[in-house]
């Protein structure tokens, strides 16, 4: 069982390999379904500020029953909504995701004393990123639809759901998927990639 | 074996940290050379420079300036991917508050290291079930973290830290959040696996319990070495130094 190997103290010293996408995702895996309560808490961060977006994008969908000068101020009036929404989205995002990165300084300073690379490291939070991010998004894209069509079904809209409201939400929640799993992954990738690259000693410092 | 009789050595090394106008330096000068297989204690009072000094040789704080060769290779010229190699393969460590990942088993900690120097799934287990039954776990694999005892908590990271077959195990305070009796048993597996296994240990203490089983303390007090006591000292000295902490 001592057998160590012979100490590299002859030619170049050996380098760390990269390991396949595969392990990070399992390692991934693994760390959203133990964490499963706080992984969904931050994935709802995302979910309520992509449902907010969503509902105020959702409302174009309606035909305007304005004319001239009003229609113009109704479509005015949703264009500034949508932009708040994105920015409440943005910070909403931003602060889950930090918060997600930053509880798990430990974490990752612990996984580069067992020699990961930083790269792996941000490759795990991507991923986590990701899929918290994509499904926070499309279940937050469906709540804030859900949220408008139904009091508009009952109040005397529902022939407004043809086809073209259809096909506008369907491109809606391709937008708000997008937008949702940007924002997401911009927030976590710079923390990610700041804290992969802390010191061992900084990272393990931190106490949260 | 000459050329190798020194796993480490440190040449010069000096920390400081700023704190705004104050600075405090953590490691002023220490030149220490550390044999192949031997049993070291590095004890020091609180605020004397031991985690610096533990963080500096297992590469995860650079100091700024002296030098830290492994193996007579100068740390300094390592790249990160180098550097990854060797807090994967060469070093193993060991923390005051363990350290372990809350979300995996025992059995997972212990296997991530294998995982990162590039062993199937297969041998990872294997190897994470040898080095847990070592240190007396192998009946809790498939435990978290949580459902451990401190002690047992402490095992699962010495298993971890001797999983990719180190030859340095850094330990910086390994007893510090134990009870008497668990520390005992924590510094005497340490010990064992240092006979047995051949492993160099480095540890950082101040814990008096450590120097019965160490071949040579290092006494550092701010920033700088004291003095070094070799094996045939401390068994002289012992009742001496235990009257001289009770105070
Ligand atoms: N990250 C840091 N920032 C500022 N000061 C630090 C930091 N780490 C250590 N020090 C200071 O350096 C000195 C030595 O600390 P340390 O090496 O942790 O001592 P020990 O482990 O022996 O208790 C102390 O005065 C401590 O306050
Ligand atoms: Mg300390």
């Amino acid at each position: 069982m001592s057998t160590h190997t012979a100490p590299a103290s002859l030619g170049t010293p050996e380098k760390q390999i990269t390991l396949p996408f595969s392990k990070a995702w399992e390692i991934s895996m693994k760390s959203i379904k133990i964490r499963l309560g706080r992984s969904l808490i931050t994935a709802s961060g995302i979910m309520l500020g992509i449902a907010f977006f969503s509902s105020v994008r959702t409302v174009v969908l309606f035909p305007i029953t304005q004319t001239g000068a009003a229609a113009e101020a109704a479509r005015s009036r949703h264009s500034f909504l949508a932009i708040m929404a994105l920015l409440v989205c943005f910070v909403g995002i931003m602060n889950s995701m930090l918060m997600s990165v930053t509880e798990r300084f430990r974490e990752i300073g612990t996984m580069k004393c067992l020699g990961a690379l930083d790269q792996f490291i941000v490759t795990l939070f991507i991923i986590e990123a990701g899929i918290m991010g994509l499904f926070g998004s499309m279940i937050g894209w469906f709540l804030g639809w859900l949220i408008m069509v139904i009091p508009h079904m009952f109040g005397g809209g529902a022939h407004d759901l043809n086809r073209a409201f259809f096909g506008g939400s369907l491109a809606q929640a391709a937008q708000s998927v997008a937008i949702g799993l940007v924002i997401t992954l911009i927030a976590c990738i710079p923390t990610a990639r700041s804290a992969a690259k802390m010191p061992p000693a900084a990272a393990l410092r931190s106490e949260i | 074996m000459a050329a190798n009789e020194y796993v480490v050595r440190t040449k010069g090394l000096v920390k400081e940290f700023r704190m705004g106008e104050e600075s405090v330096r953590a490691l002023n000068g220490v030149d220490l050379d550390i044999k192949r297989g031997e049993y070291l204690s590095i004890m020091g009072p609180s605020g004397s420079g031991k985690s610096t000094l533990f963080n500096a040789i297992g590469g995860l704080d650079k100091p700024d300036s002296g030098s830290v060769f492994i193996n007579d290779v100068d740390m300094a010229q390592l790249d990160a991917r180098e550097l990854a190699y060797l807090r994967c393969h060469t070093i193993g460590y060991i923390f005051q508050t363990f350290n372990l990942l809350p979300s995996m088993t025992a059995l997972e900690n212990v296997t991530l290291p294998t995982v990162f120097a590039g062993l199937t799934t297969d041998d990872g287990i294997e190897r994470g079930i040898e080095v847990l039954n070592l240190v007396g776990l192998g009946h809790r694999l498939h435990h978290r973290p949580t459902q451990l005892s401190g002690g047992q908590q402490q095992r699962v990271a010495i298993a971890r830290a001797l999983a990719n077959n180190p030859s340095i195990v850094l330990a910086d305070e390994p007893t510090g959040n134990l009870d008497l009796k668990t520390g005992e048993e924590i510094i005497a597996l340490l010990r064992e696996l240092n006979k047995k296994q051949g492993v160099t240990i480095i540890s950082a203490t101040h814990d008096y319990k450590m120097v019965d089983v160490s071949d040579r303390v290092v006494w550092i007090r701010d920033g700088k070495i004291a003095k070094i006591e070799e094996r045939a000292d401390i068994e002289l000295a012992v009742g001496t130094i235990k009257d001289e902490t009770a105070h």
